[in-house]
Order: structure tokens, then C-alpha cells, then sequence
């Protein structure tokens, strides 16, 4: 699946909860559940996403040319978002990952649940996952 | 405290003074449980402010015009309310500032710059909130003081005896709040005024938490600093005021310099007004000042025991509830305490418990409620904090603990 099909998975969703604020938290906490477990020792201060006022901690390794993100949070609604992005990009190249063009937190209307500070780490987890992009981008240039 | 009255406050009646309680948040009627962090303000107060600016506005002071003189006499009017309020000697005890942390600031730069010397020591305790906590150890910093923190006991309340043990011939300031922002606690500050007395230091009460809920009688408490934030009162924000000894303001030099705090200036030689004037460089806050007077009238007509009676049964009411639920543990269980509950949710984090709660339209506050010293010492990385008002009810706080249920089950699933 692309990153923009997941992208509109994600949007499909998230119309069915109709607005409802309390439906829509209590679905990203499930989401958030049903991340796979983190290897204990990866949640360390070096894989901790920095500008969170949660604690996030997110590694990732390549396979197949294809990038594959592990994440986890201290907070559940928190460990629900950051999900999302694992969800979108997982298995992605990092060509594709470098050019994506985030709108799905606009159309399930994100900003509604998550306020200015949650705003600003959740760019924080993007900005974080594009600079893994661009590492395993340079190391499969040179390599 | 007065929580055996029979409740003469009509509650609902109460409400439809305050427009920002009848909206519905997330599509649910607004809880407002956030009260400590700041109150709502009655119709009235929001009035004066819109009275103030159509009618009255105008620099006070140096005017002559009529104008002037309105905004003058209303600017004026509420510091003798204030006066009267605490009960304070002389309405030039009253400066207007910011609010508490100017306040505090006020004290720790004026007094400190001009009276610590190098191995004195402040004391504070540590219950207090970060603005009782950073002025003083700026000023500890530059003059070499320093600063001796009293320990807290499990339930959240000052230890008397430690205090005792860190008083001595060193000791010039102490430092502590009224009531808690964090726990609720509410400090004997009579007796840690006269024990402080007893070496000779100087004492100032943060009194952000106790203005609307407790009395206060600056002069029966023979407390030397006294400060209150209006917003924490019903008022306007951006407003509050520093409450001082006249001896000890007098012998104070001044804090900021400008216009208003002057008597003469030249190039040479500058002299500064009198008090309260000299504490209040440049043009105040006169539209929030004005509207405070209508939010202390507002307490005194309600009467505060009333206003506290109604609050400490909220207060008695969400603590019971919440002991219900087994993975609830309250965090502050002193035996006298302001209408303020912190408590943690096993296995949940607090931030968690706040968005949920909001999503229901329930405001609580989460996080270390600028206590960081005070969460550190429980072990906590926060809490979730109800702290109700004379505008909340009971149908409220079961409404919260429905919110709570719901998410434990969830979570904890």
C-alpha cells in the first residue's frame, strides 16, 4: 500500500467515529494498543523524540529497501498518534518517505484533539522519522 | 473551618452569573474543574471591564480632567476594597502588580537586593509553587544566601518541627504559600509567622490559593508580605497585588523605575513618591483594577464561609467518590485543605486522564502544576488536579468520576 492509500485508510476511518471527541480519543488509544510491543532497552534517551511532552521513543531499521519504524509512548494517546505514522510508513522507501505529503491529520480534523503542544510534538515524531529517511537515503547512496 | 453551615448558597442561581459556564465543549455541557489554575468571573467583573473602557477610560493620576479623576477614583476604589478585603492598616500597604509571581518578585529584588547579606538564608518550603521557588534563588544566587527548604509529610502538610530546626540567627526571609496549588493544603501560617518572628525574619505568604476561599487578616496574622493574583479571585487576569508592612515598604527602594513612582526627577538627582506610588512604575493595569473591586464585592456578598462551605463539601463529596475506584490514589490528604484534589490513576498517565476528561467536556489540570520539587518528592511525574469553585456541583463531579470509570475500564481492559 502506498503512503497516500494509507493515508485515506486512515481518513475512511476516522469518518465512520462522525465527529464524536470521545469515540475518536478512546480509537486512537485502541490504535495505540495494538502497536507492537518496543524491544525494552530501544526506549532510551537516544530514541527519544525530543520537542514531545509525552515521552516517544521511535527506532528504525531497513529491510527490502524499505524502512520499518518501532515506536513507543508513556502516554496511550500519545503511542495511539505516533501509531499513525508507523501505520503510513512503514515499508516505505525513503524516497518516498523524504516526498510525502502529510494530509491526513487535516482531514480527520487533528488538531480538534490534540492542542498546540501535542501539535508540535507530533511534527516533532514526522520531522524524526524524515531524518531516519535521509540517513538510510545516504547509506544507500554511498553504499 | 465552617463545613458544618447549612448551605445558604443558591448554586444554580450562582451559575447564571457566569456566561462561560453555559457552553457545551466536545459536544458535552462544560465541567469547569480547573478552578485553582484560574477562576471564572461573574458577569459583573466582565461589565466593568466593558463600563471601564466606554465610559471612564483615561491615564489616572496627573490628569485633571474629569476623565482623569473617574479613573483615578475607581483605580483607588478598589485598593481601599483590597484594604478593607485583608483587613491591612493603611490602603497604602497595597501595591498593585501583576499578580502573585510580580509580587513575590517585587519582594525578593527589592528587600532581598537591599537586606541579604552574604550566608543568610531564606526559607521556603516544599510545597511551593515554582514562582515561591525561582525569585528567591535569583536573589539567593547574586547575594550569597541561601536557600533551606522545609520538608513536607506524607499526607502533604509542612513539618512544623523541621521548620523549628532550620530557623536560626541566619534566617531573614521566610517563604511560604497559604495553600497549596498542587494538594490544597492549607498551612498554619500563623504559627510559622510567629515562629519566624522569633529570629527576626520576615515573612511573605503566597496567598494565590487562599484569596477566594479562606480569611484573610494580615494584621491578626502579623504577616510582613501578603500576595494575591486577581484571577485566582473571580477578577480580571493580569492584575493582583503585593500587601506589605508600611515600616518595612518604606525602608524598601524601589523596584522598577519610570513614571508615577517619581517625585522629582532631574539629571542628577532623582527623588521617589511615597507610597503606594513608588512600587507602581508606569501606567497600571487600571481596567483590571477597576474590575477587581467588583469581583471582591462579589466574594463579600456571597460571604466566604459561605463560598468555602459550599467548596469544602464538593471537596468531601469528589474525595469519597474517587476512593471508589481502587486504582485512584489521592495525592494531598491533609486534614485542612482549600477545595483543590490531585490524585493519580494507576497504570494511566495523567495527561491521558486530562484529554479524556476534556473529551467529555471535563476541564482538569494534569501535569507537575508548576511543583516540580513537590511531585519529585512523591515520586510522581504529575498529577490530575480537580479544583472546584462556588459554581460547581456535585451532578459535576459524578459526571467526572463516570468520565474516570470509563477510561480505567478502557485502559485497563
Amino acid at each position: 500500500m502506498t503512503i497516500n492509500e494509507t493515508q485515506d485508510q486512515i481518513i475512511s476511518e476516522f469518518s465512520l467515529l462522525d465527529g464524536d471527541m470521545e469515540m475518536t480519543v478512546f480509537y486512537i488509544m485502541e490504535l495505540g494498543q495494538k502497536l507492537p510491543e518496543m524491544n525494552a532497552p530501544d526506549k532510551s534517551e537516544l530514541n527519544e523524540v525530543k520537542g514531545c511532552q509525552s515521552k516517544v521513543w521511535l527506532t528504525c531499521r531497513m529491510e527490502n529497501n524499505g524502512l520499518h519504524f518501532s515506536a513507543d509512548s508513556n502516554t496511550a494517546i500519545t503511542k495511539g498518534l505516533v501509531s499513525l505514522l508507523v501505520r503510513i510508513f512503514n515499508g516505505q522507501s525513503p524516497d518516498d518517505i523524504l516526498s510525502a505529503d502529510l494530509y491526513f491529520m487535516k482531514k480527520i480534523g487533528m488538531e480538534r484533539f490534540i492542542g498546540t503542544q501535542r501539535s508540535n510534538g507530533f511534527a516533532a515524531m514526522i520531522k524524526q522519522i524524515k531524518m531516519y529517511a535521509l540517513v538510510f537515503k545516504s547509506q544507500l547512496t554511498a553504499h | 473551618m465552617s463545613a458544618v453551615l447549612t448551605p445558604v448558597l443558591n448554586i444554580q442561581k450562582i451559575r447564571e452569573e457566569f456566561p462561560i459556564l453555559h457552553q457545551q465543549v466536545n459536544g458535552k455541557p462544560l465541567i469547569y474543574f480547573d478552578n485553582a489554575a484560574t477562576n471564572q468571573k461573574p458577569k459583573r467583573v466582565i461589565e466593568a471591564l466593558t463600563k471601564y473602557y466606554q465610559n471612564d477610560n483615561a491615564n489616572i493620576h496627573r490628569g485633571i480632567h474629569t476623565l482623569a479623576e473617574r479613573a483615578t477614583r475607581a483605580y483607588e476604589e478598589t485598593r481601599l476594597a483590597m484594604q478593607a478585603f485583608i483587613h491591612a492598616e493603611h490602603s497604602e500597604e497595597i501595591i498593585f502588580t501583576r499578580g502573585v509571581t510580580e509580587s513575590i518578585n517585587l519582594v525578593a529584588s527589592s528587600y532581598g537586593r537591599a537586606f541579604l547579606k552574604e550566608g543568610d538564608e531564606i526559607i521556603i518550603s516544599g510545597l511551593e509553587h515554582h514562582s515561591n521557588i525561582v525569585p528567591w534563588q535569583l536573589i539567593a544566587e547574586e547575594k550569597k544566601a541561601t536557600i533551606r527548604v522545609i520538608n513536607i509529610t506524607p499526607s502533604g502538610e509542612i513539618d512544623l518541627d523541621h521548620l523549628k530546626s532550620l530557623l536560626n540567627s541566619k534566617t531573614k526571609i521566610v517563604a511560604v504559600n497559604h495553600a497549596s496549588n498542587s494538594l490544597g493544603t492549607i498551612n498554619p501560617i500563623k504559627e510559622i509567622i510567629a515562629l519566624a518572628h522569633d529570629f527576626g525574619a520576615v515573612v511573605l505568604i503566597d496567598g494565590a490559593q487562599a484569596s477566594a476561599h479562606l480569611p484573610i487578616d494580615v494584621v491578626e496574622l502579623d504577616c510582613d508580605f501578603y500576595c494575591i493574583s486577581s484571577h485566582k479571585m473571580y477578577g480580571p487576569t493580569g492584575t493582583g497585588i503585593l500587601y506589605g508592612k508600611k515600616e518595612l515598604l518604606e525602608k524598601m527602594p524601589p523596584y522598577m523605575g519610570g513614571g508615577e513612582m517619581i517625585k522629582n526627577v532631574s539629571f542628577t538627582k532623582t527623588t521617589y513618591n511615597d507610597l503606594p506610588y513608588k512600587f507602581e512604575a508606569g501606567t497600571p493595569n487600571i481596567a483590571d483594577v477597576v474590575a477587581l473591586k467588583e469581583a471582591i464585592e462579589f466574594i463579600n456578598e456571597l460571604g466566604k464561609e459561605n463560598i468555602a462551605a459550599h467548596e469544602h463539601e464538593l471537596l468531601v463529596y469528589a474525595a469519597e467518590r474517587l476512593r471508589e475506584i481502587p486504582s485512584v490514589r489521592l495525592i494531598g490528604t491533609a486534614s485542612q485543605k482549600v477545595s483543590v484534589q490531585s490524585f493519580v490513576i494507576e497504570g494511566i498517565h495523567p495527561f491521558d486522564i486530562g484529554q479524556m476528561l476534556d473529551a467529555r467536556g471535563v476541564a482538569v489540570r494534569t501535569g507537575h502544576h508548576c511543583t516540580q520539587p513537590l511531585m519529585d518528592h512523591f515520586g510522581l511525574e504529575g498529577t490530575v488536579r480537580a479544583s472546584f469553585s462556588v459554581y460547581n456541583t456535585k451532578e459535576e463531579i459524578d459526571s467526572m468520576i463516570d468520565g474516570l470509570k470509563r477510561i480505567i475500564g478502557f485502559l485497563q481492559k
